[in-house]
């Protein structure tokens, strides 16, 4: 009788604590969904960020048709051709205010194309927005060509005439000649750069320590030039040579010119010597294409800038960005490491390396910027100018180390991030067993060689993890760099062949700042973006690897130590 | 009371543990330690005493520890058996605010000395711990250790008093065919003897064992008991230990602390069979501890 009793009761219980909400609460499963879901927003925030940049980044590359519009305005009948670069949907009210009392003979919102149709001239835009309802006619020519030209951005045009210093030259295939032909520049504008790089970047480098020489003696009260002069006379002979190779190869890229007709109708001349590229987009399947995006792709990380950054490639940024965070990566570990050995290994534990420590790990919340001011001070004008006052008096007063350059860069990005390197250091010397200490301090060997043999090995991921995130940092830092040693443009790599080979006073280029001048310096926003957009991807790129290959470096270690560290 | 598995009984419930313990003694001398003559004695310690802190740990510790003969110290937890040990090589120093009075002498000098330099004394005094400690580096380069640091040996010098230092540790046979694989691949037991190799490749006159084998299983305790009886011809052997029976099989002499004091010291037959004191007897017998 009273199990019967209290069974529907037990039912009804369970029923009732099902339904209430405070139990719910109290069973711990809202929670559960709280930490899922901001776990979630994150991810879908990285990947979408990721995703954007990508998407918008690697688009830019794909030779796109080019399109040929007829289109008629309230100023009247044009032509136009471009690649569609865009679609956007214009608000009727605002398109009624601003066209002049025209109606829309349709219902909803007109819709506007992006046409980059090229062809930029002084006061000509290269990109021109259309109203789809003003379109009449559209077509993919055939033998479209696109011109990718050193200056003035791309040119679309139908090839009328080729000429050879001034003579047309008559042939069947003339898109096959054209390309034969631009070819031949490519290569000698290439010749053009080796014998600049090579030979005559070189002669003036050379002469420049001449120079330096000289002045160094007249300081020292010695007027003795004559071994001097002979090495200078010989060196301007050799400049002369050199600027007459130049010169003939300057003479053959000036041979040929192609003559085209623009949408419109319009004829003009283009000369070879200006052509990097030509392409003929609406002939080309799908996997041409993917070939000239590779191409594209490869050019852009491996070519210079042009067109004050807003055409060509990103390469000295690049070169700049890794070589600056490697050296930082060289100047902070020793730094970081010793520090930290410093206050886990020697100092006495007590509140004076309690207050160093909470010092040290409020570094790490320093704005990038006062560091950049504190470099800019420090090292730049302290230290590189007393450099500068004792070992290159000869130069002043221009100035060698005085000045930003990829040193003090380096340097100012080595004091922003060796808090990281300190506290992870910290953090693996403290794990290392002390049994293993006592094991070697037993056997004879002294603190210093336990330190070196034993507890310096085994705490190196730990100081891995450190590096990482010191080139986390490092490698997306750009406010103190624009005070240190980035430029917009720099004349030459901070590598080259000149002893001593790596030149640690240039200037040098780099993707953060690139993004930033690209983006919003540029007198040509338009084309400037997609190229924002595949720099800041590359950075992504370069931060992620440069940090993998640390990553499993330190994975390879620690899987060394780590049934030790247990 | 950590014991081993190869006790036949616990001497808790053997009403006649003494004897029982009697049988497991495998030492035959009877001399006490303060009746050696003066050359068999390898470690004089004499008036020790052992601040932490301001907290005594140790006092008035005097003993005679025989050349070439296992000494084992024995007493409940807490009681400064480990604290003791760690005196003879100095190990204490590394730890701040221990202070210590009174004189320990090895062969006659004094290890606290001034002139006395601390890595050459943990040569001569080698030391083994409770739970094997070797480096994360290969069975090799563990046992090469000490001998890179002290001395200079070529590297078919170094190659002998590694495969010598094995072979006296009874390990080579099990480990000549990996001496180049890290030494953490190694079992419990073999690392202690690893370690154990380690400590005598340096060649030095005393080696401690502190409760060496009581993180291993019976087997490994076995051999390391074995290995024990074979190393003390060659080395004086301090051994602490929470097994009173290891101590009876292993020892020569047997010292009993308790509360950080030296309660007796006396040959290991007659701890074990009729001490002097009653807290000792307590102890071996199991009362306490």
């Amino acid at each position: 009788m009273e199990t019967s009793e209290r069974l529907p009761q037990e039912h009804r219980s369970l029923f009732r604590e099902r339904m209430n909400l405070g139990v719910w609460f109290k069973s711990g499963e809202p929670w559960v969904w709280l930490t899922a879901t901001a776990v979630g927003t994150s991810i879908i925030a990285v990947l979408g960020l990721v995703g954007i940049i990508a998407v918008k980044g690697l688009a830019h590359f794909w030779p796109a048709d080019v399109v040929t519009f007829d289109y008629e305005n309230e100023l009247g009948a044009h032509t136009i051709a471009g690649e569609i670069k865009q679609r956007v949907r214009v608000p009727r009210e605002q398109f009624e205010e601003s066209s002049y009392g025209q109606q829309l003979d349709f219902i909803g919102d007109p819709r506007q194309l992006m046409l980059k149709s090229g062809n930029r001239k002084a006061n000509a835009p290269d990109f021109r927005w259309i109203y789809e309802h003003h379109i009449t006619r559209q077509e993919k020519q055939k033998d479209m060509i696109v011109f990718e030209r050193l200056e003035w951005g791309n040119a679309y045009g139908m090839m009328v005439e080729l000429q050879e210093q001034g003579n047309t030259v008559f042939t069947t295939e003339p898109w096959k000649e054209l390309k034969r032909r631009v070819k031949r520049v490519v290569d000698l504008r290439h010749q053009a750069l080796v014998i600049q790089h090579r030979s005559i970047d070189g002669i003036n480098f050379k002469l420049e320590k001449l120079r330096l020489k000289q002045r160094s003696r007249e300081l020292r009260g010695d007027y003795e030039t004559a071994d001097l002069d002979r090495q200078r006379e010989r060196l301007n002979e050799e400049y002369g040579v050199r600027e007459r190779e130049l010169n003939d190869v300057n003479a053959k890229l000036d041979r040929d010119t192609v003559i085209i007709a623009v949408a419109g109708g319009k004829e003009t001349e283009i000369p070879l010597r200006n052509i990097v590229r030509v392409w003929q987009p609406n002939n080309m399947n799908v996997f041409i294409k993917f070939g000239h995006y590779c191409a594209s792709i490869w050019a852009f990380l491996t070519e210079n800038p042009r067109e004050a950054n807003t055409e060509g490639g990103i390469f000295p940024a690049l070169f700049g960005t890794v070589l600056m965070v490697l050296l930082m990566s060289v100047l902070v570990t020793p730094f970081g490491v010793v520090a930290a050995l410093y206050l886990r290994e020697y100092a006495r534990q007590g509140i004076v390396v309690r207050l160093i420590r909470i010092a040290v790990n409020n570094l790490a919340g320093v704005p990038s910027i006062v560091y950049g001011v504190f470099g800019l001070g420090f090292f730049v004008y302290l230290v590189g100018g007393s450099i500068d006052s004792i070992f290159f008096q000869a130069a002043q007063p221009a100035p060698t180390f005085g000045t930003p350059g990829l040193i003090w860069a380096s340097l100012t990005l080595a004091l922003l991030t060796v808090p990281v390197v300190i506290v992870s250091t910290e953090e693996g010397l403290t794990r290392i067993p002390k049994s293993l200490r006592e094991g070697s301090l037993a056997l004879g060997a002294t603190k210093a060689e336990t330190l070196f043999k034993v507890v310096i090995p085994m705490a190196s991921p730990s100081i891995l993890t450190g590096i990482i995130l010191a080139i986390a940092r490092a490698a997306g830092e750009v406010a103190p760099l624009m005070l240190v040693g980035v430029v917009k443009l720099a004349p030459s790599l901070p590598i080259d062949a000149n002893f001593p080979f790596l030149h640690l006073e240039n200037k040098f280029m780099h993707l953060g700042f690139h993004i930033y001048d690209v983006g919003f310096q540029s007198p040509n926003v338009d084309a400037a973006r997609p190229l924002v957009f595949a720099t800041a991807l590359l950075l992504v790129i370069i931060v992620i690897v440069l940090n993998l290959t640390a990553i499993t470096l330190r994975n390879q270690l620690e899987k060394r130590y780590r049934e030790a560290l247990q | 009371m950590t014991e081993s598995a190869l006790q036949p009984e616990s001497p808790n419930q053997a009403p006649d543990g003494v004897k029982l313990a009697a049988k497991l003694v495998g030492s035959t001398d009877t001399r006490s330690p303060s009746e050696l003559p003066i050359e068999d004695v390898c470690l004089k310690v004499t008036d020790l005493a052992l601040l932490y802190d301001g907290k005594p740990a140790l006092s008035e510790i005097n003993m005679l520890i025989p050349r070439q003969r296992v000494t084992a110290l024995i007493g409940p937890s807490g009681c400064g058996k480990s604290t003791l040990i760690r005196c003879f090589n100095r190990m204490n120093d590394l730890i701040d605010g221990v202070n210590i009075t009174g004189r320990i002498e090895l062969n006659g000098l004094e290890i606290h000395d001034q002139e006395v330099d601390v890595a050459q004394l943990r040569r001569q005094v080698g030391m083994v711990f409770q739970r094997p400690n070797p480096f994360p580096k290969s069975v090799y380069e563990n046992v090469a250790y000490g001998l890179r640091i002290g001395e200079k040996l070529s590297k078919s010098e170094l190659d002998d008093r590694v495969e010598q230092s094995l072979k006296r540790a009874a390990l080579w046979d099990e480990v000549q065919d990996r001496l180049n694989d890290s030494a953490l691949g190694l079992s419990g037991g073999q690392q202690q003897r690893l370690v154990i190799a380690r400590a005598i490749a340096v060649e030095p006159s005393v080696l401690l064992l502190d409760e060496p084998a009581s993180a291993l299983d019976p087997i490994s305790t076995l051999k390391i008991e074995e290995l024990i009886a074979e190393l003390k011809s060659r080395y004086t052997i301090v051994i602490v230990t929470h097994n009173m029976q290891q101590a009876a099989r292993v020892s020569d002499f047997t010292a009993f602390l308790y509360l950080g004091e030296l309660i007796e010291y006396d040959s290991t037959l007659k701890m074990f069979t009729n001490p002097t004191e009653s807290k000792t007897e307590d102890y071996v017998t199991g009362r306490y501890g």
